[in-house]
Protein backbone atom coordinates (compact mmCIF):
# COMPACT_ATOMS: atom_id res chain seq x y z
CA UNK A 1 0.00 0.00 0.00
CA UNK A 2 2.93 2.45 0.98
CA UNK A 3 5.02 1.32 -1.99
CA UNK A 4 1.67 1.84 -4.16
CA UNK A 5 0.98 5.93 -3.09
CA UNK A 6 5.32 6.16 -3.32
CA UNK A 7 4.38 4.76 -6.81
CA UNK A 8 1.99 7.15 -8.04
CA UNK A 9 3.46 10.14 -6.51
CA UNK A 10 6.51 9.59 -9.02
CA UNK A 11 4.23 8.85 -11.65
CA UNK A 12 2.23 12.73 -10.85
CA UNK A 13 6.08 14.14 -10.49
CA UNK A 14 6.87 13.13 -14.19
CA UNK A 15 3.78 14.18 -15.82
CA UNK A 16 3.94 18.01 -14.84
CA UNK A 17 7.66 17.30 -15.57
CA UNK A 18 6.54 16.25 -18.92
CA UNK A 19 4.04 19.62 -19.32
CA UNK A 20 6.71 21.90 -18.76
CA UNK A 21 9.37 20.82 -20.98
CA UNK A 22 6.48 21.13 -23.45
CA UNK A 23 5.81 24.60 -22.19
CA UNK A 24 9.33 25.13 -22.90
CA UNK A 25 9.32 23.99 -26.33
CA UNK A 26 6.60 26.32 -27.25
CA UNK A 27 8.38 28.84 -26.06
CA UNK A 28 11.40 28.01 -28.21
CA UNK A 29 9.22 28.07 -31.10
CA UNK A 30 8.18 31.30 -29.92
CA UNK A 31 11.30 32.76 -30.03
CA UNK A 32 12.19 31.28 -33.57
CA UNK A 33 9.38 32.86 -35.22
CA UNK A 34 10.02 36.59 -33.20
CA UNK A 35 10.48 39.10 -36.07
CA UNK A 36 14.11 39.44 -35.25
CA UNK A 37 14.47 36.52 -36.96
CA UNK A 38 12.38 36.42 -39.60
CA UNK A 39 13.90 39.57 -40.82
CA UNK A 40 16.79 37.27 -41.89
CA UNK A 41 16.08 35.90 -44.79
CA UNK A 42 18.97 32.60 -45.77
CA UNK A 43 17.07 31.72 -48.73
CA UNK A 44 17.58 34.93 -50.37
CA UNK A 45 21.40 34.71 -49.59
CA UNK A 46 21.44 31.42 -50.65
CA UNK A 47 19.44 32.67 -54.46
CA UNK A 48 22.31 35.91 -54.26
CA UNK A 49 24.77 32.88 -54.15
CA UNK A 50 23.15 30.89 -56.68
CA UNK A 51 23.02 33.94 -59.18
CA UNK A 52 27.02 34.16 -58.30
CA UNK A 53 28.10 30.18 -58.71
CA UNK A 54 25.39 29.47 -61.48
CA UNK A 55 24.99 26.40 -59.88
CA UNK A 56 28.54 25.22 -59.77
CA UNK A 57 29.75 23.65 -56.57
CA UNK A 58 31.48 25.33 -53.76
CA UNK A 59 34.58 24.69 -52.50
CA UNK A 60 35.15 24.91 -48.43
CA UNK A 61 38.44 26.47 -47.77
CA UNK A 62 41.30 29.09 -49.32
CA UNK A 63 39.13 31.48 -48.40
CA UNK A 64 39.56 33.45 -45.39
CA UNK A 65 37.26 36.19 -44.07
CA UNK A 66 37.82 38.42 -40.75
CA UNK A 67 35.15 40.28 -38.91
CA UNK A 68 34.93 40.89 -34.97
CA UNK A 69 32.54 37.72 -33.99
CA UNK A 70 30.99 40.64 -31.13
CA UNK A 71 29.94 44.16 -32.96
CA UNK A 72 28.50 46.78 -30.59
CA UNK A 73 26.98 49.13 -34.16
CA UNK A 74 26.45 47.43 -37.00
CA UNK A 75 26.96 50.63 -39.07
CA UNK A 76 30.24 50.06 -39.36
CA UNK A 77 32.01 46.43 -38.98
CA UNK A 78 35.95 46.56 -40.63
CA UNK A 79 35.72 43.41 -42.32
CA UNK A 80 38.84 41.54 -43.90
CA UNK A 81 39.31 39.22 -46.93
CA UNK A 82 42.39 37.36 -47.62
CA UNK A 83 42.01 34.09 -50.60
CA UNK A 84 44.83 31.95 -50.77
CA UNK A 85 46.09 32.18 -54.38
CA UNK A 86 49.79 32.32 -56.00
CA UNK A 87 48.03 34.96 -57.71
CA UNK A 88 49.81 34.75 -61.60
CA UNK A 89 48.28 34.37 -64.86
CA UNK A 90 47.70 31.32 -64.83
CA UNK A 91 45.90 30.85 -60.99
CA UNK A 92 44.35 33.86 -59.50
CA UNK A 93 41.46 35.32 -57.63
CA UNK A 94 39.24 36.76 -60.34
CA UNK A 95 36.29 38.18 -57.62
CA UNK A 96 35.66 38.41 -54.34
CA UNK A 97 31.88 38.36 -53.59
CA UNK A 98 30.61 39.25 -49.71
CA UNK A 99 27.50 37.70 -48.96
CA UNK A 100 25.92 38.73 -45.63
CA UNK A 101 22.56 36.23 -45.15
CA UNK A 102 20.79 38.58 -42.29
CA UNK A 103 20.89 41.87 -44.18
CA UNK A 104 18.15 42.93 -46.32
CA UNK A 105 19.97 43.28 -49.61
CA UNK A 106 22.46 39.88 -49.00
CA UNK A 107 24.89 41.25 -51.14
CA UNK A 108 27.12 43.39 -49.77
CA UNK A 109 30.32 44.26 -52.42
CA UNK A 110 31.73 42.21 -55.35
CA UNK A 111 35.53 43.18 -56.05
CA UNK A 112 37.28 42.44 -59.39
CA UNK A 113 40.84 41.96 -59.12
CA UNK A 114 43.65 40.63 -61.45
CA UNK A 115 47.28 38.80 -61.37
CA UNK A 116 48.35 42.39 -60.99
CA UNK A 117 47.02 42.56 -57.14
CA UNK A 118 49.87 40.60 -56.12
CA UNK A 119 47.52 38.90 -53.48
CA UNK A 120 44.37 38.88 -52.65
CA UNK A 121 43.35 40.80 -49.56
CA UNK A 122 40.70 43.01 -49.07
CA UNK A 123 39.95 45.45 -46.13
CA UNK A 124 36.48 47.31 -45.93
CA UNK A 125 33.85 48.33 -44.04
CA UNK A 126 30.02 47.38 -44.14
CA UNK A 127 26.77 46.91 -41.92
CA UNK A 128 25.21 44.31 -40.49
CA UNK A 129 21.78 44.35 -39.97
CA UNK A 130 21.26 41.34 -37.44
CA UNK A 131 23.46 38.98 -35.93
CA UNK A 132 24.42 36.49 -38.42
CA UNK A 133 26.21 34.09 -40.99
CA UNK A 134 28.66 36.36 -43.56
CA UNK A 135 29.74 34.59 -46.37
CA UNK A 136 32.86 35.41 -48.71
CA UNK A 137 33.00 33.45 -52.20
CA UNK A 138 36.26 33.63 -54.09
CA UNK A 139 35.76 33.03 -57.88
CA UNK A 140 39.01 31.57 -59.33
CA UNK A 141 40.68 32.08 -62.88
CA UNK A 142 40.19 28.36 -63.66
CA UNK A 143 35.98 28.55 -62.98
CA UNK A 144 36.00 27.01 -59.66
CA UNK A 145 34.30 29.08 -56.47
CA UNK A 146 35.72 28.65 -53.11
CA UNK A 147 33.71 29.67 -50.10
CA UNK A 148 34.69 31.09 -46.05
CA UNK A 149 32.50 32.31 -43.84
CA UNK A 150 32.23 34.20 -40.14
CA UNK A 151 29.78 34.11 -37.49
CA UNK A 152 28.71 37.44 -35.84
CA UNK A 153 26.88 39.07 -32.86
CA UNK A 154 25.62 42.13 -33.66
CA UNK A 155 24.49 44.49 -30.67
CA UNK A 156 23.07 47.43 -32.25
CA UNK A 157 21.81 46.99 -35.49
CA UNK A 158 22.15 48.89 -38.49
CA UNK A 159 19.50 50.17 -40.76
CA UNK A 160 16.28 49.65 -38.54
CA UNK A 161 16.72 53.66 -37.11
CA UNK A 162 14.64 56.43 -38.87
CA UNK A 163 15.73 59.90 -39.27
CA UNK B 1 24.80 68.61 -62.71
CA UNK B 2 26.68 65.82 -61.19
CA UNK B 3 27.60 65.59 -57.34
CA UNK B 4 30.92 65.07 -56.19
CA UNK B 5 32.83 64.93 -52.67
CA UNK B 6 36.04 65.15 -50.86
CA UNK B 7 38.51 61.86 -51.06
CA UNK B 8 41.43 60.45 -50.08
CA UNK B 9 43.89 57.80 -51.53
CA UNK B 10 46.87 56.67 -49.57
CA UNK B 11 49.77 55.47 -52.12
CA UNK B 12 53.45 54.87 -51.40
CA UNK B 13 55.59 57.60 -53.04
CA UNK B 14 58.33 55.06 -54.16
CA UNK B 15 58.52 51.68 -54.39
CA UNK B 16 60.74 48.48 -55.31
CA UNK B 17 59.80 47.47 -59.00
CA UNK B 18 57.99 44.24 -58.36
CA UNK B 19 57.21 44.76 -54.90
CA UNK B 20 52.74 44.41 -53.20
CA UNK B 21 52.12 48.03 -52.14
CA UNK B 22 48.86 48.46 -50.29
CA UNK B 23 46.55 50.85 -51.60
CA UNK B 24 43.97 52.91 -49.19
CA UNK B 25 41.38 54.79 -50.94
CA UNK B 26 38.10 56.70 -49.04
CA UNK B 27 35.41 58.95 -50.49
CA UNK B 28 33.30 60.91 -48.59
CA UNK B 29 29.76 59.45 -48.68
CA UNK B 30 26.74 59.23 -47.01
CA UNK B 31 25.76 55.67 -48.58
CA UNK B 32 22.45 56.21 -47.71
CA UNK B 33 20.93 52.24 -48.23
CA UNK B 34 17.47 52.85 -48.88
CA UNK B 35 16.44 50.83 -46.71
CA UNK B 36 15.58 53.29 -43.61
CA UNK B 37 12.38 55.27 -42.94
CA UNK B 38 11.51 58.77 -41.67
CA UNK B 39 9.71 59.48 -38.85
CA UNK B 40 6.79 59.97 -40.98
CA UNK B 41 7.11 56.70 -41.89
CA UNK B 42 8.43 57.73 -45.49
CA UNK B 43 11.28 55.55 -47.00
CA UNK B 44 14.61 57.49 -47.77
CA UNK B 45 15.24 56.78 -51.40
CA UNK B 46 19.32 55.07 -51.83
CA UNK B 47 22.20 57.18 -52.58
CA UNK B 48 25.19 55.06 -52.89
CA UNK B 49 28.38 54.87 -54.66
CA UNK B 50 28.01 51.46 -56.65
CA UNK B 51 31.05 51.59 -58.72
CA UNK B 52 34.71 51.90 -57.90
CA UNK B 53 37.89 51.47 -60.32
CA UNK B 54 41.42 52.34 -59.74
CA UNK B 55 43.89 52.25 -62.97
CA UNK B 56 47.54 51.74 -63.05
CA UNK B 57 48.71 53.69 -65.99
CA UNK B 58 44.99 53.47 -67.39
CA UNK B 59 45.54 50.05 -66.86
CA UNK B 60 42.64 48.73 -64.76
CA UNK B 61 44.05 46.63 -61.75
CA UNK B 62 41.07 46.77 -59.37
CA UNK B 63 37.55 47.14 -59.68
CA UNK B 64 34.60 46.66 -56.66
CA UNK B 65 30.55 46.66 -56.74
CA UNK B 66 29.17 48.49 -53.92
CA UNK B 67 25.78 47.89 -52.71
CA UNK B 68 23.52 49.04 -49.76
CA UNK B 69 25.77 47.13 -47.33
CA UNK B 70 28.80 49.25 -47.10
CA UNK B 71 28.97 51.40 -44.78
CA UNK B 72 29.15 55.07 -44.72
CA UNK B 73 32.28 56.94 -46.34
CA UNK B 74 33.06 53.83 -48.12
CA UNK B 75 37.01 52.60 -47.55
CA UNK B 76 38.99 50.18 -49.77
CA UNK B 77 42.11 48.95 -49.01
CA UNK B 78 43.75 46.64 -51.37
CA UNK B 79 47.20 45.30 -52.95
CA UNK B 80 48.98 45.67 -56.40
CA UNK B 81 52.06 45.24 -57.79
CA UNK B 82 54.80 48.25 -58.26
CA UNK B 83 55.20 47.87 -62.06
CA UNK B 84 56.82 51.49 -63.58
CA UNK B 85 57.01 54.98 -62.34
CA UNK B 86 53.46 56.89 -62.98
CA UNK B 87 49.92 58.03 -62.01
CA UNK B 88 47.16 55.43 -60.11
CA UNK B 89 43.56 57.28 -61.42
CA UNK B 90 41.11 56.20 -58.97
CA UNK B 91 37.52 56.66 -59.89
CA UNK B 92 33.97 56.02 -57.55
CA UNK B 93 30.68 56.57 -59.59
CA UNK B 94 27.08 56.46 -57.80
CA UNK B 95 23.51 56.77 -57.73
CA UNK B 96 22.17 60.85 -58.06
CA UNK B 97 25.38 60.92 -61.52
CA UNK B 98 27.91 60.87 -58.28
CA UNK B 99 31.21 60.96 -60.01
CA UNK B 100 34.92 61.56 -57.57
CA UNK B 101 38.26 61.05 -58.69
CA UNK B 102 41.52 61.30 -57.27
CA UNK B 103 45.20 60.59 -58.43
CA UNK B 104 48.55 59.71 -56.62
CA UNK B 105 51.98 59.35 -58.45
CA UNK B 106 54.45 56.69 -57.19
CA UNK B 107 58.15 56.17 -58.83
CA UNK B 108 59.29 52.93 -58.85
CA UNK B 109 63.02 52.30 -58.59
Amino acid sequence: MRQDSHFSRFQQGRRTWFKRIQKLGLMAIGVWFSPVTVFAKPEDAARAIQAITGGKPLINGKVNLAIPTLIENGNLVVLKVSVESPMTENDYVKAIHVIAEGNPLPNIFTAYLTPRSGTANLTTRVRLADSQTVWAIAQMSNGSFYQGRAETLVTLSACIESV
Amino acid sequence: MSKTSRTSVTVPPRAQRGSIIEIRAIAQHDMESGFRYTDGGKIIPRDIIRVFTCTYNNVEIFKADFYSGIGANPLVIFTTIATETGTLEFRWIGDHSYEAVNQANITVV
